[in-house]
């Protein structure tokens, strides 16, 4: 029989991820998949990042990932969102090239030795023992392996809807996954429905772009990888993107087709995201809009469709193409194929713990869609830890699990893991309560030395990162303690708009002023006295990460303030075989969850739902006898 | 382990040590009905009997003699104080009888209580939550109406809500930034920062009320010093006469510490107020008196009101005025015009005009007290009140993030920034009340906006 330490179960984001820094780590990995075409399909939106999913890509980067790679690779325009906020919120967003996202996909995974791809599709899991040590395909044949990675995205038991028609299939035109959630139930895991949607696909020239409001990408476009070579990007030309709007007409012709939803016949049972409602859901949830929002996106170079972005919609195809024509800009419309809201099966997340490994089966990871995100950057975060993890657990060596403070892959994971959530989870930046802390810009300094440590990451980077931490801190020395007259900063300071000093004061003193940079105070300070400012003043990021800690200091402590007060709660571990069924004085809910999800602390456990502060402070008497 | 104390009966004498009318014995665990049943005798069992009941009969010692006769009350699980089975003994006053009868319940069982343990159960059983628990204390230890009120009140949950109003108030803001930062691409109509600076400055002067009503809280759980003072002959003695007979003296003439000064406490609409009678006492220097005019002095800034008694025939002691300008700060000071029935017009500046003969004006006088000593007049029993030191201080730390993130909009700073200080006053709102949570906030955006992409 065949056998691999690990084998990676869908090709989607999160099986890239994983079967990537699995087989780089050393084991030998195979990722199955229906079709090797499909790996790395994106099924919706033609757009990596955006807002907090911009920071998950650079965490993946930063732990030594593909993703950021890719996408720079296939981008055809590059923006980073919230610009005119401050560097914590700011987020990179890139349009891609669809095909040439799937084919950069596919090169990146060839190219790795130990990672084989086969094309079937996996039916049962073989486990003995509550351990994973197989599974069996649907060409008949069975491979024996240590560690079976689950990234199944939509396609378990997948069930497409337009209108009253439901066809089965985990995307348009591609097959379901059958057996392997039937398998999974019958080692004692339960199961769950969601729904995600897509919009329709229009045909490019049918479009009237001359009425439309442009939206260009960022000049210079910024990539997302560090591993980026800078002089030969962006590698593909630059399109932009377009602005219209639904109106009122629009919403009228689209309730026409309410009765005919499967949304609202209840056709559908799963549950959908309440932050990527189908249009329908809006017009329904937000009645008094007069209008809704579209982005007219490119699907790629030489492609002669374009993706709506906010037309999200399962209702009848006619209905969908009636009002599309009523919208500004696409009165001539052609829609090349409908929007379709897709249910799937899912498993949800206290079933994993935080390595994403399941509880009842060792070996058995679960990563993506499957554990109830949503997003192509949140199963990307997933499928690295994962991949990570079986390797680490194959090799025998301690487990790695990111805190929420460190990372938006760490939140994302304790949220999953502690919520439970019943409805698709998409990333934030709200959700990570040490947000001016884990920015995009800093990703490196937080994680890279992980994915050094795994191997993941090429040492000469890994250095730069080094050397740069040390200018980071003399910098930072440099900045405190070099005093500037008057005569010599009052002029910069003037240009900048703000008041000038009548005393000597410290340079970090001046750069906390939100209009003054860093660059040019530092550009004033003596460089034969100070030989060190030659090395600073051409280093970007190192005037940045100090500029950004200095102006920012009193808010990052206040903020370090309130992590404080809940990291005395993530301290307090509970035991892992607590008998939380003994508590007689907790709430029944909270019993249910806290024996379900078995917290390894009581932080972990005040942020599940249904436990309530009363049951914390119960909880917290009984740890302390 | 407290799991098996848990499982453990506890007993306690529940009213004052010493000799009153009766005493009453309080049992609460498993064990309350079948101990009870050992010891008492009635008409029917108390395992029996339905909860919520009284029952007559007698108790027996070990040796079956006679105790006491004694009235049990009956509470079942979950609907008891503690939220265990438990129930209240009223025996006979008699520091001899309540021994003798928590000895032998011992005998058959039950353990003496810790300090606070009924109300830890209670907590532990979720039958109260943190505020309100601390509010037990309070109304174990008040000693008037109004304080009783106020730690009942808190005991309700008045505060509880109050906070929870403003937490509730604050998240609505936040949502409004975190909005506006997570869907940078959506055309959210987002509502100015001026509206939520106007929001959160609402929010400041919620909870200044509530600090200000501290010191009212404060007076009203720890009283309030009031002295009075007056030249020789201005009605002192008359006027302390009349405000003991019109309002409830608590203790009659509290022995002062000296020979010069008495004190007396009285409660005005439920207000304690201490009053020092500085006895005629001048506070000029004079050898003879000095160390009496020393002791004057102390009582005078030590207090919370000072009231200052003219004669209304004799005219406004200046002298004297102006040296108590020097000891307290004016607005403490109410000055009277005393003997109005003497002298109906007054021709100097005074706050109220009274006659402690006839007691014309002294309605108003109590008024003032009553405003001096809280800061308003508007207090009421349904005012949320803050009692408690440690919600004082989380109400304090919530305003000053407050007032950071209004400067912080006042800097132009963006969203993240300005909910850096929003969280944090949300979170020390929250420690009152034992709430802190990320998700209302992204719950709360969901409700109410509408997002797409």
């Amino acid at each position: 029989m065949k056998y691999f330490d690990v084998i990676i179960v869908g090709g989607g984001h999160a099986g890239i991820e994983a079967a990537s820094v699995a087989s780089r780590m050393g084991c030998s990995t195979a990722i199955v998949t229906m079709d090797k075409n499909a790996i790395g399909r994106m099924s919706c939106n033609p757009a990596i990042g955006g807002s907090a999913k911009g920071h998950l890509v650079h965490e993946i980067d930063a732990l030594g990932g593909e993703m950021g790679l890719i996408a720079d690779r296939s981008g055809i325009q590059f923006r980073t969102l919230n610009k005119s906020k401050g560097p914590a919120v700011w987020a990179g967003r890139s349009q891609n090239d669809r095909k040439l996202y799937s084919i950069e996909a596919l090169k990146v995974v060839e190219k790795i030795n130990n990672l084989e791809i086969i094309e079937d599709s996996i039916i049962d899991a073989i486990e003995e023992d509550k351990k994973i040590n197989g599974v069996k395909l649907k060409s008949g044949s069975e491979i024996a392996c240590k560690a079976l990675i689950v990234c199944s995205g939509t396609f378990l038991n997948g069930l497409m809807h337009t209108g009253l028609k439901s066809t089965k299939g985990g995307r348009f035109g591609e097959a379901p996954a059958v057996g392997l959630t039937e398998s999974l139930i019958k080692m004692g895991f339960v199961s769950g429905r969601l729904k995600t949607g897509t919009p329709p696909r229009l045909k490019k020239e049918s479009i009237n772009w001359d009425i439309l409001e442009e939206q260009p990408g960022d000049v210079p476009p910024l990539p997302f990888s560090l591993r980026t070579n800078k002089n030969e990007f962006p590698v593909l030309p630059q399109l932009s993107c377009y602005i219209t709007y639904t109106d009122k007409s629009v919403h009228k012709i689209l309730e026409k087709g309410f009765d005919q939803s499967p949304m609202f016949t209840g056709l559908i049972e799963g549950v959908g995201p309440r932050y990527c409602p189908s249009i329908e859901d809006k017009i329904v949830r937000f009645a008094d809009k007069e209008r809704h929002q579209l982005f007219l996106e490119p699907e790629g170079l030489d492609s002669d469709q374009i993706y709506i972005n906010g037309f999200s919609t399962s209702l009848p195809a006619e209905i969908q193409f009636e009002a599309l024509r009523k919208i500004k800009g696409l009165e001539s419309v052609e829609m090349v194929r409908p929007g379709y809201a897709v249910e799937y099966d899912y498993f949800p997340p206290y079933q994993i713990d935080l390595t994403l490994e399941t509880k009842l089966i060792e070996g058995l990871y679960f990563a993506g869609q499957i554990n109830g995100t949503s997003g192509y950057e949140e199963a990307a975060g997933q499928g690295i830890i994962a991949g990570i993890n079986a390797a680490l657990k194959i090799q025998k060596r301690k487990e790695f699990v990111l805190k929420r403070h460190e990372a938006y892959i760490g939140v994302l994971i304790d949220d999953l893991v502690g919520k439970s959530t019943n409805e698709p989870y998409r990333m934030f930046t709200s959700r990570a309560e040490h947000r001016l802390l884990i920015r995009q810009d800093n990703a490196d300094r937080r994680l890279m030395k992980y994915g050094y440590e795994f191997g993941l990451i090429p040492k000469d980077l890994y250095n730069e990162l080094k050397e740069n931490e040390i200018l980071i801190l003399k910098t930072k020395e440099l900045v405190s303690n070099v005093k500037i007259k008057p005569e010599r900063v009052n002029p910069i300071l003037s240009k900048f708009g703000t008041q000038e000093i009548a005393n000597s004061e410290t340079i970090d003193k001046l750069a906390k002023r939100p209009e003054v940079s860093l660059l040019e105070l530092i550009k004033q300070i003596d460089e034969n006295e100070y030989p060190l400012v030659k090395a600073i003043k051409i280093n970007p990021k190192v005037i940045e990460q100090v500029e950004i800690e200095t102006k920012y200091e009193g808010y990052i402590k206040r903020q370090e303030e309130l992590i404080a007060r809940m990291e005395k709660l993530e301290k307090l571990t509970i035991p892992i075989n607590f008998n939380y069924l003994n508590l007689k004085t907790i709430s029944a809910e909270g019993k249910e969850k806290l024996n379900k999800i078995r917290p390894r602390s009581v932080g972990q456990a005040s942020r599940i739902s249904g436990v309530t502060p009363a049951d914390i402070s119960v909880l917290l008497v009984y740890l302390k006898n | 382990m407290l799991l098996t104390q848990n499982e453990d009966t506890i007993v306690a004498l529940a009213t004052p040590a010493g000799v009153g009318a009766i005493s009453v014995i309080r049992v609460s665990g498993p064990l309350s009905f079948s101990a009870a049943d050992k010891i008492f005798a009635g008409k029917i069992k108390i395992a029996d009997s339905a909860s919520h009941t009284i029952h007559y009969g007698k108790i027996y010692d070990s040796r079956g003699e006679l105790i006491d006769d004694v009235l049990v009350s009956v509470f079942k699980a979950p609907n008891s104080y503690t939220g265990e089975d438990s129930i209240e003994i009223s025996t006979h006053g008699s520091q001899l009888i309540v021994q003798k009868i928590i000895r032998v319940l011992i005998e058959n069982g039950v353990r003496l209580a810790e300090p606070g343990e009924f109300t830890k159960r209670a907590f532990l059983n979720g039958r109260l939550d943190l505020a309100q628990a601390e509010a037990v204390a309070d109304v174990i230890n008040s000693r008037t109406e109004a304080s009783l009120k106020g730690a009942r009140n808190q005991l309700n949950g008045l505060l509880s809500q109050k906070i929870e109003a403003l937490r509730e108030m604050l998240i609505n803001s936040s949502s409004l930034i975190e909005l506006e930062l997570d869907f940078a691409e959506e055309n959210i109509e987002f509502v100015s920062l001026n509206e939520v600076k106007k929001n959160i400055e609402s929010i400041i002067g919620e909870i200044d009320r509530l600090l200000e009503s501290y010191s009212f809280g404060k007076v009203i759980k720890d009283g309030v010093n009031v002295a009075l003072v007056g030249v020789p002959n201005v009605g002192k003695s008359s006027l302390l006469n009349y405000i003991l007979k019109e309002s409830r003296a608590i203790v009659s003439e509290i022995p002062g510490t000296t020979r010069d000064i008495i004190r007396e406490e009285v409660s005005i609409d439920g207000i304690l107020f201490k009053l020092y009678d500085t006895a005629g006492i001048r506070l000029t220097e004079d050898i003879i008196e000095k160390e009496g005019v020393y002791r004057s002095r102390d009582a005078v800034r030590n207090s919370d009101i000072v009231i200052f008694i003219n004669d209304a025939v004799n005219g406004f002691s200046l002298e004297l005025f102006n040296e108590l300008l020097e000891l307290t700060s004016e607005n403490r000071i109410i000055k009277i015009a005393n003997k109005i029935d003497l002298k109906p017009d007054v021709n100097f500046s005074n706050d109220v005009k009274v006659s402690a003969k006839t007691g014309e004006g002294m309605d108003l006088l109590f008024k003032k007290l009553k405003i001096k000593a809280l800061g308003t007049e508007s207090y009421s029993e349904k005012t949320a009140i803050v009692t408690n030191l440690r919600h004082y201080n989380a109400l304090l730390k919530a305003k000053e993030f407050l007032l950071n993130a209004v400067e912080s909009i006042n800097s132009k700073m963006t969203g993240e920034f300005i909910a850096v200080d929003l969280r944090n006053a949300e979170s020390s709102l929250g420690e009152i009340i034992g709430k802190v949570t990320t998700d209302d906030i992204l719950n709360n955006i969901f409700a109410k906006f509408c997002i797409g992409k």
